[in-house]
């Protein structure tokens, strides 16, 4: 048995890092806080890869088991209600390990270059440490409590660094909507918590996750609204897992989080706190699986009308980070996706593993994209495709790493986005053939969209350039090689043998009839994307006045951010908290107030009785004793 | 115990005091005359003290010491009123109790 205890430095590090640059960043050079961070990182990095060595490649026996090399009690209510914080270690908590501290590690190095000379260098290092320490805290979590406290921390974080940027007006209103959006999904999660923890008795991951535990038994016979008790349980922690990973209607919040600095948007907003979401239901997956298979279809079909939804949108979007937002959108439905479909232990397994799979290519993948974006709109100074055009003559490095993601992304071999989204595919093909007719078609408009962001970057119309761009810093290109190596070839890694859901290994084999097909329309995409933006051309210009309404409706996101603002504003705000207020106002606050100035009024009346006159007390006062006097003698003397 | 005068004489006196100071402390203006009357109430109380002590437990001084105490408390009290109404002429210039009808509400 390897002792795992020191894993605990791999959450702590950053930590410790996040209070020394918290606290004493202000008073060094910019540059020093930076270093301290990323050296940090580097060390949690080097930890999480051998602890995945360690994990996966020494203690192999009979399949993986969950390891707690630390368990602490941290509050203790009652005899029964008691929380504890700990390491939970089995496949798919070392997978993000390995996951959160590589990207994290990566946008350490790449911001030394893209902040640098940024007013605030300091806390913005403070709040990544901060960022990293919570995600892994979430990651490692024994049970569901601890992780509620790290998933909220989280969503701090993310508060912060896409409010990074406090004097600008959009940023400040990015933050605010991603903090309310998230929280209000987090209620429904806390709700979930409570609820599942009620019937069971238990917080911790290990003792629900057991297949065929017997905890379910009391909850079995409530239901409420139509709906069995754990439904309701699992529906709302699916709420949270849905705000967090933004899937539809909760997804508003992450196109506005590109407000924040491009690292960030890598880090929190494409690979690490987004995945938050498919981690939980990864992590709940057998409660799912075995107590209502019902709400995982839902989540399914949730998964697949975001994937859909959101490439659709990302084709008209002229912002290359918000494309990209929504391209993350739509790769995390394909998540979601292939948890629905998936069934629990070996080949039935198959969604689960494609899921974890992909969360791992497509944080490569997707990190790789948002820096490369970082480098471009750190040389170009603008977010708007319309600004860039032929670039690929001045940033070679970012344009051959860019083109790596791109392919990745529309799952052409061998990269890594083809092995993952094939069983993905694959998966869905087995058990839910309408999901994975809609993935298949996303697929298509997915490699469209991406290559229209490529061609009109790197192709395109030559642009006239103010300031000749300039290829990024070494600092920024070394992180840039490093991902596009993970996203290369990271599909090469045998997930099926590490990464399942009942931590068995299974053997799988490629089906050609859906492997096939998904190149055929992956590579259509391409095609279609090279023929319209590859030269500058009216070609698109003429499809867009064709599609009319259709354009406007998607170029405006189908509305959503105005339906919700029209909810909020015009009819929660006029109809339902209008008249609280005003019963607060004219009720509530006026009973009270009457109580106050009926005394006082009373008050006025009985104050003449002071008159200030010391004769008439004492006359007063002598009159009384006299009446007391005499009335005692009167009842009590003897007669 | 005086020979040929009993208790009923002493509280006779006694009571008369008392309600002499009594109606001199309602009815009169002057304040010093108000503190007059304050210490023949206070004056009354001693003598029953004193008499009661005297003629019901003679071998016992507790009524003395009270007695004692009681001047010992009129003669603070009368400074610290005479001190007051010092102060009260200084302001309004007259020593009037219907003048000094300031501390109310």
């Amino acid at each position: 048995m390897i002792d795992f205890s020191y894993t605990i430095l791999i959450p702590l590090i950053p930590f410790v890092v996040f209070l020394i640059t918290g606290l004493l960043g202000m008073k060094w050079k910019p540059l020093v806080s930076g270093i301290i961070g990323t050296i940090g990182m580097g060390i949690s990095f080097v930890l999480s890869l051998f602890a995945a060595y360690q994990y996966f490649f020494v203690t192999v026996a009979d399949g993986y088991h969950a390891i707690i090399p630390v368990n602490m009690l941290w509050l203790s209510f009652t005899d029964t209600l008691q929380i504890y914080m700990g390491i939970l270690l089995d496949p798919i908590s070392v997978m993000m390990l390995v996951v959160v501290t590589t990207v994290s590690f990566m946008v350490h190095i790449y911001s030394l270059g893209y902040m640098k000379g940024e007013k605030g260098f300091q806390r913005f290092y403070a709040f990544l440490s901060l960022f990293t320490f919570s995600m892994l805290g979430v990651v490692v979590s024994t049970n569901i409590f601890q992780m509620y406290i790290f998933w909220e921390l989280v969503g701090v974080c993310s508060f912060l660094l896409i409010g990074f940027y406090y004097d600008k007006p959009s940023a400040v209103a990015a933050a605010k909507k991603a903090f309310i959006v998230t929280r209000f999904a987090d209620l429904g999660f806390l709700v979930g918590i409570l609820l599942l923890s009620y019937f069971t008795g238990t917080f911790d991951f290990d003792k629900l996750t057991q297949p065929g535990t017997s905890l379910f038994a009391g909850i079995a016979g409530v239901s409420f609204l139509g709906l069995s008790g754990i439904s309701w349980a699992m529906v709302l922690i699916f709420m949270g897992a849905a705000g967090k990973s933004a899937m539809f209607p909760l997804h508003i919040w992450l196109p506005d989080a590109m407000e924040g600095p491009t690292p960030v948007s890598a880090l929190i907003h494409a690979a690490t706190m987004v995945v938050a979401g498919v981690f939980l239901v990864a992590r709940l997956f057998p409660i799912y699986h075995f107590q209502t298979p019902g709400v995982l279809v839902f989540i399914g079909y949730v998964g697949g009308f975001t994937s859909l939804f959101a490439a659709v949108i990302a084709i008209t979007q002229n912002d290359i980070k918000r494309v990209l937002a929504y391209s993350t959108l739509s790769q995390i439905g394909y998540m979601m996706v292939a948890l629905g479909v998936s069934g629990y232990g070996g080949e039935q397994g198959l969604g689960f593993m494609a899921s974890m799979f992909h969360l791992f290519t497509h944080a490569m993948f997707k990190a790789l994209l948002f820096l490369g974006a970082g480098s471009i709109i750190h040389s170009v100074h603008s977010n708007l495709m319309k600004d860039m055009g032929g670039l690929r003559k001045y940033m070679p490095v970012t344009h051959f790493t860019f083109l790596i993601a791109s392919l990745a992304i529309s799952g052409i071999p061998p990269f890594s986005g083809f092995f993952s989204k094939d069983e993905i595919l694959a998966a869905a093909f087995q058990s839910n053939k309408f999901l994975f007719y809609v993935e298949y078609i996303t697929a298509g408009i997915t490699s469209f969209y991406i290559f229209r962001l490529y061609f009109n970057i790197f192709w395109g119309k030559d642009t006239k350039y103010k300031h000749i761009p300039h290829e990024a810093p070494l600092n920024m290109a070394i992180p840039l090689i490093v991902l596009a190596l993970g996203a290369a070839f990271s599909g090469f890694i045998p997930f099926h043998n590490l990464v399942t859901s009942n931590m068995k290994p299974f053997a799988i084999e490629t089906n050609f009839l859906i492997a096939l097909p998904s190149v055929a329309i992956g590579l259509l995409g391409i095609a279609v994307a090279w023929v319209l933006y590859k030269k500058e051309n009216d070609l698109s210009g003429k499809i867009v006045k064709r599609m009319g309404v259709l354009y406007t409706a998607t170029f405006h996101k189908f509305y959503i951010d105005e339906i919700y603002l029209f909810v909020t504003k015009t009819i929660i705000f006029n109809y339902i908290a209008r008249p609280i207020a005003w019963f607060d106002h004219n009720v509530v606050d006026a009973f009270m107030i009457g109580i106050g100035t009926m005394s006082m009024k009373f008050s006025y009346k009985i104050k003449r009785l002071q008159s200030g006159e010391l004769q008439q007390y004492a006359f007063v006062f002598v009159a009384g004793a006299l009446v007391l006097g005499l009335s005692l003698l009167y009842f009590f003397g003897s007669h | 115990m005086i020979q040929g005068i009993s208790i009923h004489h002493f509280l006779i006196v006694s009571t008369l005091m008392f309600f002499i100071g009594i109606t001199g402390f309602i009815i009169r203006q002057n304040l010093i005359t108000i503190l007059l009357s304050v210490e023949l109430i206070l004056n009354s109380v001693v003598i029953n003290f004193l008499v009661f002590n005297r003629y019901l437990y003679p071998d016992q001084l507790q009524g003395h010491f009270f007695s004692l105490f009681i001047i010992g408390v009129a003669a603070a009290e009368a400074s610290v009123a005479i001190a007051l109404i010092i102060n009260i002429y200084r302001r309004i210039h007259n020593i009037e109790a219907d003048n000094v009808d300031r501390m109310k509400f």
